[in-house]
């Protein structure tokens, strides 16, 4: 992985003196609050309903066994022994008290972590694929380019201070994991006719208020020419997004309003007068940062081991965990493997101190002491031997990792909500825990197989509710919790937004309603079809007309839909 | 007016018309008048005793207004507030694009921890706000002594120190 030389440290180590010397300023009274709110969120610092929350950047979700042991002792130290894995890769700590963090960033500094533009309207951490480096249909590692990106981006003095936040992913493989349709800037690495691998680039996704997929904007860019082309779009993103109201401020707005055309057309005008500046992507630093992304020596006889496929007839929960949370590697012998951090009973992405510093040492032991964090909410150890898969899961269930749900009904994508944020209109933490309450036989949740469920706790979208196959949005209705579902959406290739089910349902009936939506899709399926198959096919109103059939009128639910 | 410059505080001879009254003459010596003003009273202005810069706000066009900048000595930039970043672009473009060499100065909210931005963006002179300390100001503009991108303010960006350092080991 990326190794910061003696640039990239002092930048961070300066990083930490200038935000102690604010903190200082405003704890003094020099700086007002209106006055530190930017500076703190620039560094990924909300006040939040309880205390401050502190987002900490995890670049394109790599982490080494020593950055994750760190994070499991400021969680201990700083925090309440606890951490929350975000859908951008980050980690979000939820209890810090302001006049600590200086000190935690301090830490942070110390194995090459910061928290620079995890919050505020600037470019924010650069997301990827988890599978990055190890999937077997990738064209290029995407990682050396997020990293260039990364450091281009880091402090830009003229896009500090931009209309809105603004988020970048690359992904470098024909199955897209990164959800790259929904971001302000998505960047899929593509091969021209010659063979030669470059970008093709997308703006103007982004869900929140007024959900948009990204318009291709350039079919391929020659990636030399990366840097002078973001910066093209982020000049006319910063003179024309609009500054007069928030809701309207993103670049999905600018893009939709002047159209994609002539937005196209600006961008291309912008990037012909400066592409052959100094923004010129040097092949030595393309080279360079690269060559920190090479495979890890593996161990050549890896596939040789014939322990794991008697394990496999032995022992059936192995086989089911295996079979749910297991991935295929590219080297011979080798697999990814998946850490659930969806257990029942504990919110989604949440991960202890104890637990980070468990997987640290499993790292260590059986991954090349490398972890990544995905941006459905979970831990996966990139790099395992197959004959370790059993001493591997054995280790995990004692920490309760095991739990085989990857890409069922209960591995939900969840936002912090109601209980920690500011911004939540309801909780959502409570209704994953309503779900996996209702949906607890594993059987049940095989059948249904790859299933996603997306919840946030407000229209922000932190949960990524569009482009759920549910999507389930907290509203609040009169003081009351209310929850509004989609149905339908889809965050890969053929990314989707949901459509809207119908009114909103009472919080006590979310469970409920999934489950006549599940009725619907189980009787409708045809074959081997999944939901997303079924529904494309079937449509919205199968399933409307279950969800809101009469006969219910009783139902705390359907008074709610009388109220509403 | 006082404004930070060339590395200290100092005091000089500009005054800022922020909304020139048409009714009552200008005042003596050396202004800064809005970009409109100016297009809409050149004759009166040229007639002025002493020099005439103009302030530029983020909805100005620089296209329109490129030819005429060699006319001017210095041109104001406003940050009506600490979070409206297009004036940012608005000195990258006078600099890279229009080649301006004259001074450029920030108006309006300027504040000690934009004023790194402001320099790399090219900016040379900075009115910080009335209420704040301008030689605590002074501090924001060393807050880092790398720069990983390229801009106006011609400081190597690392990754040219990086192949320096390259070129330089395999010199050696």
């Amino acid at each position: 992985m990326y190794q910061y030389d003696e640039y990239d440290q002092r930048i961070v180590d300066e990083r930490v003196a200038q935000f102690r010397d604010q903190t200082r300023r405003y704890l003094a009274g020099e700086l007002s609050e209106d006055e530190y709110r930017p500076l703190r969120l620039m560094n990924g610092l909300y006040i939040q309903r309880h205390a401050p929350m502190l987002r900490v950047s995890i670049p394109y979700g790599l982490l080494s066994s020593t950055q994750l042991r760190m994070l499991a002792h400021i969680a201990d130290k700083y925090d309440k022994g606890y951490g929350h894995f975000s859908t951008r890769q980050n980690i979000q700590f939820n209890w810090p008290r302001l006049e600590t963090v200086p000190d935690i960033l301090a830490d942070l500094a110390s194995v090459q972590m910061h928290a620079i533009q995890t919050s505020g309207n600037c470019i924010r951490n650069i997301t990827s694929d988890h599978f990055a480096g190890i999937a077997g249909d990738e064209l290029e590692d995407p990682r050396p380019y997020c990293e260039i990106i990364r450091q281009w981006s880091t402090f830009h003095p003229e896009f500090s201070f931009l209309p809105r936040k603004f988020k970048i992913a690359v992904s470098g493989s024909e199955s897209d994991r990164a959800a790259v349709q929904i971001h302000d800037i998505g960047i899929y690495l593509v091969r021209n006719e010659e063979g030669e691998t470059g970008c093709k680039i997308l703006v103007g996704g982004g869900l929140g208020r007024t959900p948009y997929l990204g318009i291709c904007i350039r079919d391929y860019l020659e990636k030399q020419h990366l840097l002078s082309y973001l910066e093209a779009i982020l000049r006319v993103y910063n003179q024309l997004g609009r500054r007069d109201n928030m809701h309207k401020a993103r670049i999905k707005i600018l893009v939709n309003a002047v159209g994609p055309e002539k937005f196209t057309d600006m961008v291309e005008t912008e990037w012909r007068r400066i592409r052959d500046s100094a923004l010129l992507l040097d092949q030595a630093e393309i080279d360079r940062v690269q060559g920190f992304f090479t495979e890890p020596e593996f161990d050549k006889n890896a596939a040789d081991d014939a322990t794991f496929e008697r394990r496999l007839v032995l022992q059936k929960d192995f086989k089911l965990w295996v079979q749910r949370n297991v991935k295929a590697h590219k080297a011979p012998g080798y697999r990814a493997v998946y850490l659930s951090l969806k257990h029942p009973g504990v919110a989604p992405g949440d991960a202890t101190g104890a637990q980070m510093n468990f997987i640290a040492t499993l790292a260590d032991k059986y991954s090349h002491s490398e972890i990544r964090v995905t941006h459905d909410q979970n831990l996966l150890l990139p790099h395992v031997r197959q004959g370790d898969l059993y001493p591997l899961w054995n280790a995990l269930r004692k920490e309760r990792l095991a739990t085989p749900n990857i890409g069922l009904l209960t591995d939900m994508i969840c936002c912090p909500g109601l209980d920690f944020c500011n911004l939540a209109n309801a909780g959502s933490i409570d209704i994953a825990g309503q779900i996996n309450e209702r949906f607890n036989e594993l059987d049940y949740l095989h059948d249904i197989g790859d299933f996603q469920i997306k919840m946030s706790g407000c229209m922000n979208a932190c949960g990524h509710h569009h482009v759920g196959h549910i999507g389930i949005l907290g509203v609040d209705k009169k003081g009351k919790e209310f929850y509004q579902l989609t149905l339908g959406g889809s965050a890969g290739n053929n990314a989707r937004l949901g459509d809207r089910l119908g009114p909103a349902v009472a919080k006590e009936e979310v469970a409920e309603t999934i489950d006549r939506v599940l009725q619907v899709y189980l009787e409708q399926r045809e074959g081997e079809e999944q939901f997303l198959e079924t529904y494309l096919r079937v449509g919205l109103d199968p399933f409307k007309d279950r969800v809101y059939a009469p006969g219910s009128e009783d139902s705390t639910r359907m008074k709610a839909v009388a109220g509403y | 007016m006082r404004v930070i410059k060339n590395g200290r505080v100092l005091e000089d001879g500009w005054q800022r018309i922020a909304e020139p009254d048409p009714g009552q003459p200008l005042p003596e010596g050396d202004l800064i008048v809005p970009l409109d003003y100016w297009r809409n009273n050149r004759e009166l202005l040229s007639r002025h005793n002493g020099r005439i810069a103009v302030c530029l706000n983020g909805d100005d066009s620089l296209d329109d207004f490129s030819a005429s900048l060699d006319q001017f000595e210095l041109v104001a930039l406003e940050f009506p507030k600490f979070t409206d970043g297009r004036s940012y672009s608005h000195a990258r473009l006078l600099r890279d694009r229009f080649g301006y060499r004259g001074e450029i100065r920030a108006l309006g909210e300027v504040l000690r921890d934009q004023l790194f931005f402001m320099q790399r963006c090219g900016i040379d002179s900075y009115q910080v706000r009335e209420d704040k300390n301008a030689e605590d100001a002074l501090k924001g503009l060393s807050d880092f002594s790398v720069k990983y991108q390229t801009a106006a303010d011609g400081a190597p960006p690392v990754y040219k120190l990086r192949q320096k350092q390259r070129n330089d080991e395999r010199g050696a």
